[in-house]
Formats: structure tokens, C-alpha cells, sequence
């Protein structure tokens, strides 16, 4: 069987989800297909973090713009996507720290971002349950939580009410030159194919650098009002950079039930999905230093994903320029949720021949696969 | 760092019904180190649980005896959340502690069907074994009209030992056929014992309208049940109650096994004749590996108990009787299979996740259980989808064999405590 | 040996016999266990720990499965949010 379309999207998680969405918006007809089901991957396993983040202007400059595009579609989004604006907390564990904590507020405040400086006593009044004696940390109000397999779903069904197609539990097995090949013996003829398959994305496009970062997490029971803000350790930056160490880094955010979802974990080199105890008790304990109420607190579940990781920490985003009927959407690592509306921006100015409100250049593959094709 | 109780031993058991006590028992007097593990708040399960000890039936009595007499480490209200390896780890009320075991005995049981109905969220609709839990922790229920609903020998069961505490049984109601029930107990005439068991239940519940072909279309009342409807050949009638006792017999509980990797058939535990899983030094007794009763739990509780202490022989002396209590468990699923009209009692706003208030008009259009929990939060409360999981295998087709620790919702601490060091006790074996 | 024990129940004192669940001790003072999500009021379902229905605030704990909890004097129990 033989279907067309103007773009094929390979991958319905959040980020293949919201290329859709803004492709169907422009009139471009799109046919989206997945192995599983919508937002099944790692959008499902993640924390749903809204974040400005600042390890690079790059990094920082998606981020931002793909935050603003977050608030703008707030008010269209359904409950089920639980869009909270509860801003994140920096928490410094240190002097050192705190001095991390200045650096990121004068960093943030240039390019426009509102935060403010907590001390001690701010600290404690703004966060009860945090540990005494920490020192202070960054109060960021613009970050916001949603939870990803909806908006996925949500984005999906926008798409579809401007007439994009699904196919669902269908594996790709390869794209070249303008043709999609199903598992099933279906063929997709499309004049761009959008690869947004995640931890897929490099088996489908030979030679992205992309590798898994194993994450666990862990949800409590309802508490309400326990944490009011996402809070992340000062420390996950050092995790998020350490490239062959397990790492763990406190980072907890509330969710509209009351539950609160306890992260993080980074591990390379494993591609093995089973939950380990041996990194949630790390995860577990470094948590407990900052929130010992959690000691007490029953926790319902765990689980585990695959964050697609590259070398420089930015996204593959744009056309190959071997072969620019295929766009690359991958490589996200731990902020996939929140550049995907970014991500899918990007991706439609470039097909529309259009220049993007931020640089395109910096997540380009060709930085790697220049590299690549004259190994 | 938290420090955690550890004990090694040479044959951890979990669950101590009549399959875990027989086990633990018989490897104990083997001569091994045992630790018996439970969360209820002493030994017996479901079938022998509480109450006074002069409650008990003779077998138990025997059972608990022998039990007692051996040095196997006993210890309840212990929830076991976790095996990674040869380590489990168990939370009780107040700390975490490990155990790290050469053979473990899983024993966990099963537990009832509960299959959504409107109304079936009402206060005094319970599980027909949750009635009998129930008035085992203290519930009178003197003077009170009980309706008993659903599939399967516990109903008779159960309507019998609520009569004899004094309610007034209205009607017990069977989804299953009279033929059916016929090839039933054309099975339990010839197994002797079960025999004169049931032919005591059916005295000691003589004068109930025993119904067949019928189930439960709704429960009714305000701040709690007071009546039910029930469909019968075609016919509905109302009737009043006080309290529904509902289940559709019993499902395994595998949680344990499948987080240990061990192989599933027809969603029982996988085991060869003694009753060794698919992991070799995991062994799998009772319910868990076949609905089939008291006989079937104890022996196969023997079996895998003298397979843990390497005393073949005696676990193949009871090959025999094995065969004939998986017969019997054969029979009984055929018996109690459950009806299609059971998948289409539901209404749009009937709650099936009752953790999160997920009505059956947001589940029935997900083609898989994992789709369903993404997007409408069905299993993601404190059940971890043990109730509404299993009502959506039947409902749905879903396939819900995806386990991850803990099994059951522990505190963080516990959680964290897996892998703590700290100096390890080691169990005797043998007998006091 | 007292046969019997006092706990309350959202304030109210109640007298049970030795051995009484938590759970029972609810329904013999006239109060459901606790509130669902969507503000229906749940006792116990399946009396052995698998439902969580019968969750309560007991001693000022949340979510304890009081079907799983034998009565001590002066326990405090309360309809879990």
C-alpha cells in the first residue's frame, strides 16, 4: 500500500506531536506514524519541566523562545495537560553555591528573564519543608510544569482537526530520498519527512550522535501542598554535564494531584529499561537531603526512560545537507518537553522557506554530520 | 545512610496462607533457615485468617503447630515490595529491613475479580472475601440482609459464615449456568473431602435462594447500599440489602514473580512439577499457580518447601495428589468462567479506576492499558492498577503484565533502604 | 485482660472489642473511610490490603490502609482526603 502526503513525521511523542500540530496549521498535508501509541516514549516518562535553561546562549535562546510559545498556548490547553505556572526554585546547598545563584540571576535578568534572589529566611518561607540551612537560591516565576502525554495528545488532535493522518503501532524500518517504508509493507511518499523518532532517530539517519541517558524517577501518593515549585538542586547542572558518570541531582516537582515526582537519575551506556534499586536509593537519598519530609512519604511508583543525548547538549534540528527533504527533530536530551513547541517552530520556517524568530545554525546536524561524512 | 535489619537464610518464604505455612514448615523440619514473611497480622491468609485460634478447622490448627515447633523466623505485617536477585525487602510499620534467601518460596495467593457495576462504588459493596475479612476484624453483622453476588465456591462460602454470625442471607446470586455448576460438582463427588466440605456448605446455607445465570446490574442508595438489582433469565428485580458481598472469584497475585522475571501461562506462574518457576531458585505454591483451594495450596506448599530443602523424594511422593488438585483447579475455572454480559454492565459515568474516578466512557475508547493510564491516569493511584488493571483485562483485552518496584506503595525511605549495608543475622534452621 | 479497646473516630469515641480493625471500627461509628477524587465517600472493598479504599488518617498518618490496622486504645482515627 502506497500513501502521500507533503510531510511524513516520524514519531508521535511531544516533539513529532507539535511539528504536526504546526505543519497542519500551515496546510501542509502530514501523515505522522509511530510504533507505539502518542507520547508513549520518553514524553512519557519525563518530568514535564518548562525551563529557561542557561548551559549555553544556544540552549538558553530555544529554550526561552519555546517557553514563550508555551505561555502563549496556555490558555488553549485542556485541563488534562495540567499547565501550572508554579516557577522553578534553584536550591544552593553552599556559599559556592550561592554564588552560582548570583551568576544565573544576573545571567537570566539580561536576556529578560524575571527572578529573584532568595535568601535563607526567603527560602524557607517560600519552601517549608526544604531542609534548614540552606543558604538561599533562585526563584525563576516564568518556568511552568505540564504533564507531556496529553499535550501530546492534545497537539495530535489539533493536528488532526486540520487534517493530519495516523498511523500508530507502525515501526518505520527506513527513509530515503522521499520515501517512508513501513514494517508492514506500506510505503509513505512525501516530499519531506520530518524525523522525530527519538531514541529511534539515529538508527532511521545513520550518524546522529545521539546516546541514551538512562533517567529513574518516583511518584508519592497525594500530599497537596507539600512543595509549591519545581525545586532543582544547583548540583543538576554538574549531573547534566558529566558525561560518563551516573549521576543524580535533586529535583522535585508538585503535580495538580498533590503528588510530587521525585527525579533525577543520568546514566550512559545502558540501554537496559528495568528499574534499578541501586540508583533510585542515590536518587532517593540525595532528595532526602533537601526535602527530609520525603523520608515519610509513600511513594507509588517508579520507572525509568531514555533521554536521546548529543555531545554539545543541543538538539538536531533542520535539514540534513546531504539530502534536505529530511529534517531532523531529535536529540533533546532533558528538555525535549519544553523546546518541542520551539523545535516544531523551527521546522515549519524551515520548510515554509521562511527565517525563524531565533538562529537555526546552532542545532543544524550538519556541525556532526559534516564531521561524519569525512570520517 | 539508613541502616536496615538484614537477615540471610536459606529459604525465605512470602505469604504465609496454607501454601507458605506448609512450605515453611516442611523445610524448616528439613533443617534449613527459614523466614516466613506476611503483611496480615499473623499466619493463615485469607482461608485461615485471624480470629480465635479455636475458630480454626482442625488442618489449620495441625498446620500452625507444626509451624510453630520449627525455629522458621516468623514475621507479619510485613509488606514485601521489592526482589532484586536473591534479595527481597519488606517495609512493616515502623522500618524497612532485607532479606537475602538461597531459594525463595513465592506463596502470595490470589485475590477477588471485581468487575465495575453503577453503584458498585456505594459504601457496603464489598469483595464477597472482603465481607468475610471483614467480619474477621470485628464487623457484626447481626440482624443485617446480605446480598451475595458474583462467581465461584466462595460465595457459598462466605454466605454460609456470614449466616452463621447471624445475617440474614437474601439470595446468593451466581453468574454461572446450572450445567455448569452440575459438572462442578460432579468434580467435587469424587474427591472425597471436598465432597462432605460442600455438601456442609450446602446445609449450612440450606434455605437461601441459591440463583444461577445471574449477576448484579446496579447497587442503589444514597450515603450507602440499599439495595441491588439483579438480573435473572432475562429478568431484573430489586432487592433490599444492607450490604452487597460481590467477587468474581479469584486472580493470582503475580506481582512478585513477574518483577523476579518468572514466566507466566494464562496468567498463573509458570512452574514444573516441583513447583519451581522459570527462575530456579524461585518456587511458586497455592493460588498463585492455579485457583484450585486449600488441598492444592498445601500441597504444592510441600512440594516446593521439600524442593527448597533438596529432599526430592518427598516432594515427588506427592506428585499423585498434586495431579488431582490441578484437575480440580482445571475444573473449577471451567465452572466459574465468567459471561459476556459481565464486559457490558457498565455506563458511561461508571467508575472503573476507583483511585482516580476514571468513568468506563473515558477507558473503552484505549486500545491498550498503557494508553489508558497515559492519558487518563486509570491505574496510577495507590492500587497501582490491581483492581482496576485486572476489571480492564476482561473488560478491555488489555495485556497489564508490566510490573516495576515496589509491588505495593512503600514509604521513600523504605524505598531507599534496598541497597543499604549493615551486618547481616543470620536464621538457624531446623526445630526449637 | 481488657476485652475491649477505645479509639475515636472523627472525634467521636468508640468502644471495640480486642482485635478490631481500624476499618471495622469506621463502619461501626458510622463513617466511610475516606472521600474520592471526584467526592464520593468509599469504605472497604476487598478487606486484605489490595484496594485502598479503606484508606484513613490514623494517628495522624495519611493513607494508612486501616483494614490493615488492629485498634489500640486512643488511636485516633479520621476520613482520609
Amino acid at each position: 500500500m502506497s500513501l502521500t502526503a507533503d510531510v511524513v513525521i516520524v514519531g508521535a511523542g511531544i516533539v513529532g506531536a507539535a511539528c504536526c500540530y504546526q505543519l497542519a496549521r500551515e496546510k501542509f498535508k502530514v501523515i505522522t506514524v509511530d510504533a507505539d501509541g502518542i507520547g508513549t516514549g520518553a514524553t512519557a516518562a519525563g518530568m514535564g519541566h518548562l525551563v529557561a535553561m542557561d548551559d549555553s546562549e544556544a540552549q538558553f535562546r530555544l529554550t526561552r523562545y519555546s517557553q514563550m510559545l508555551w505561555q502563549e498556548a496556555a490558555p488553549q490547553l485542556p485541563t488534562s495537560v495540567e499547565y501550572e505556572s508554579c516557577g522553578t526554585i534553584w536550591v544552593a546547598a553552599d556559599e559556592d553555591e550561592m554564588g552560582e545563584v548570583r551568576r544565573k540571576q544576573s545571567y537570566y535578568e539580561l536576556r529578560g528573564v524575571r527572578c529573584q534572589i532568595l535568601d535563607e529566611t526567603a527560602l524557607r518561607e517560600a519552601e517549608p519543608y526544604l531542609r534548614n540551612g540552606l543558604p538561599g537560591g533562585l526563584l525563576v516565576p516564568s518556568d511552568a510544569v505540564i504533564y507531556p502525554p496529553c499535550a501530546a495528545a492534545f497537539f495530535c488532535e489539533q493536528g488532526k482537526s486540520k487534517g493530519a493522518k495516523f498511523l500508530l503501532g507502525r515501526r518505520v524500518t527506513s527513509i530515503a530520498g522521499g520515501t517512508v517504508s513501513l514494517d508492514d509493507g506500506t510505503t509513505l511518499i512525501a516530499s519531506r519527512v520530518v524525523n522525530a523518532a527519538g531514541e529511534a532517530a539515529s538508527r532511521l539517519t545513520p550518524g546522529l550522535p545521539i546516546r541514551p541517558r538512562k533517567g529513574h524517577l518516583v511518584i508519592t501518593d497525594r500530599y497537596p501542598r507539600t512543595i509549591r515549585h519545581q525545586l532543582v538542586e544547583l548540583g543538576y547542572l554538574k549531573s547534566a554535564h558529566a558525561t560518563t558518570v551516573d549521576s543524580v541531582a535533586f529535583n522535585a516537582q508538585p503535580r495538580i494531584t498533590g503528588q510530587i515526582l521525585i527525579g533525577s537519575s543520568r546514566q550512559y551506556g545502558t540501554a537496559d529499561k528495568a528499574v534499578e534499586p541501586q540508583m533510585v536509593t542515590r536518587m532517593l537519598q540525595r532528595a532526602f537531603e533537601y526535602l527530609p519530609v520525603l523520608e515519610t512519604i509513600s511513594a507509588i511508583r517508579t520507572w525509568t526512560g531514555f533521554r536521546t543525548a548529543t555531545p554539545d547538549k543541543l538538539p538536531l534540528i533542520g535539514p540534513l545537507s546531504e539530502d534536505p527533504s529530511i529534517l531532523i527533530a531529535a536529540g533533546h536530551e532533558g528538555l525535549g518537553i519544553t523546546t518541542s513547541l520551539g523545535t516544531a517552530q523551527l521546522v515549519t520556517d524551515s520548510l515554509l522557506g521562511r527565517p525563524s524568530q531565533i538562529p537555526i545554525d546552532p542545532y543544524l546536524p550538519a556541525r556532526y554530520m559534516h564531521e561524519a561524512s569525512h570520517a | 545512610m539508613i541502616n536496615v535489619a538484614q537477615f540471610a537464610c536459606d529459604v525465605a518464604v512470602i505469604g504465609a496462607g496454607p501454601a507458605g505455612i506448609a512450605a515453611a514448615t516442611v523445610a524448616a523440619e528439613a533443617g534449613k533457615s527459614v523466614v516466613l514473611l506476611d503483611d496480615n497480622f499473623g499466619p493463615g491468609g485469607q482461608i485461615w485468617r485471624g480470629g480465635k485460634p479455636s475458630d480454626k478447622e482442625l488442618a489449620a490448627m495441625q498446620w500452625l503447630g507444626r509451624l510453630q515447633r520449627t525455629t522458621a523466623r516468623q514475621i507479619f505485617g510485613a509488606s514485601v515490595f521489592q526482589i532484586q536477585g536473591n534479595q527481597l525487602a519488606a517495609e512493616t510499620l515502623h522500618d524497612a529491613f532485607c532479606v537475602s534467601f538461597k531459594k525463595l518460596v513465592l506463596s502470595t495467593g490470589a485475590r477477588e475479580l471485581f468487575l465495575p457495576f453503577p453503584g458498585w462504588t456505594l459504601p457496603g459493596v464489598l469483595g464477597a472475601g472482603g465481607l468475610q475479612a471483614l467480619i474477621k476484624a470485628g464487623l457484626s453483622v447481626a440482624g443485617k440482609r446480605i446480598v451475595v453476588a458474583g462467581t465461584g465456591p466462595l460465595l457459598l462460602a462466605v454466605a454460609a459464615y456470614a449466616r452463621e454470625k447471624g445475617a440474614t442471607i437474601v439470595c446468593i446470586a451466581e453468574q454461572t449456568s446450572w450445567t455448569r455448576f452440575a459438572e462442578f460438582g460432579l468434580t467435587v463427588l469424587c474427591s472425597g473431602q471436598k465432597f462432605v466440605e460442600a455438601l456442609k456448605l450446602l446445609w449450612r446455607t440450606r434455605g437461601v435462594p441459591h440463583w444461577k445465570n445471574s449477576w448484579p446490574v446496579a447497587a442503589l442508595g444514597r450515603a450507602g447500599v440499599e439495595s441491588v438489582r439483579i438480573a435473572r433469565n432475562g429478568k431484573q428485580r430489586e432487592i433490599a440489602c444492607d450490604l452487597l458481598a460481590c467477587g468474581f472469584h479469584l486472580a493470582p497475585s503475580t506481582d512478585l514473580a513477574r518483577l523476579s522475571g518468572c514466566k507466566l501461562e494464562g496468567g498463573f506462574v509458570a512452574v514444573n512439577n516441583l513447583q519451581q518457576t522459570s527462575n530456579p531458585d524461585l518456587f511458586c505454591a497455592g493460588e498463585s499457580t492455579g485457583i484450585g483451594g486449600l488441598e492444592k495450596s498445601l500441597i504444592e506448599g510441600q512440594i516446593a518447601g521439600y524442593a527448597c530443602a533438596g529432599q526430592l523424594d518427598r516432594a515427588r511422593d506427592l506428585a499423585p495428589a498434586r495431579a488431582a488438585t490441578q484437575r480440580n483447579a482445571e475444573s473449577m475455572k471451567r465452572a466459574f468462567a465468567l459471561r459476556e454480559e459481565l464486559k457490558f454492565l457498565s455506563e458511561e459515568d461508571t467508575v472503573v479506576c476507583r483511585c482516580e474516578d476514571v468513568p468506563f466512557g473515558k477507558l473503552r475508547k484505549h486500545a491498550s492499558w498503557r494508553s489508558a493510564k497515559l492519558q487518563t491516569r486509570c491505574g496510577m493511584g495507590p492500587c497501582q492498577g490491581k483492581v482496576c488493571g485486572a476489571a480492564g483485562e476482561y473488560l478491555f483485552g488489555w495485556e497489564t503484565s508490566t510490573v516495576r518496584p515496589p509491588v505495593v506503595p512503600v514509604t521513600c525511605s523504605s524505598l531507599a533502604a534496598f541497597s543499604a549495608s549493615g551486618t547481616s543475622e543470620s536464621i538457624e534452621g531446623g526445630l526449637q | 485482660m481488657p476485652e475491649t479497646v477505645v479509639v475515636s473516630v472523627g472525634g467521636k469515641n468508640v468502644q471495640v472489642p480486642v482485635g478490631t480493625s481500624a476499618a471495622v471500627a469506621a463502619i461501626i461509628a458510622g463513617e466511610h473511610c475516606r472521600t474520592s477524587v471526584g467526592g464520593q465517600p468509599r469504605a472497604p472493598l476487598c478487606g486484605m490490603g489490595i484496594c485502598f479504599e479503606c484508606r484513613m488518617k490514623i494517628n495522624g498518618k495519611v493513607h494508612v490502609r486501616s483494614c490493615q490496622v488492629i485498634c489500640t486504645d486512643g488511636m485516633e482515627i479520621a476520613v482520609d482526603d
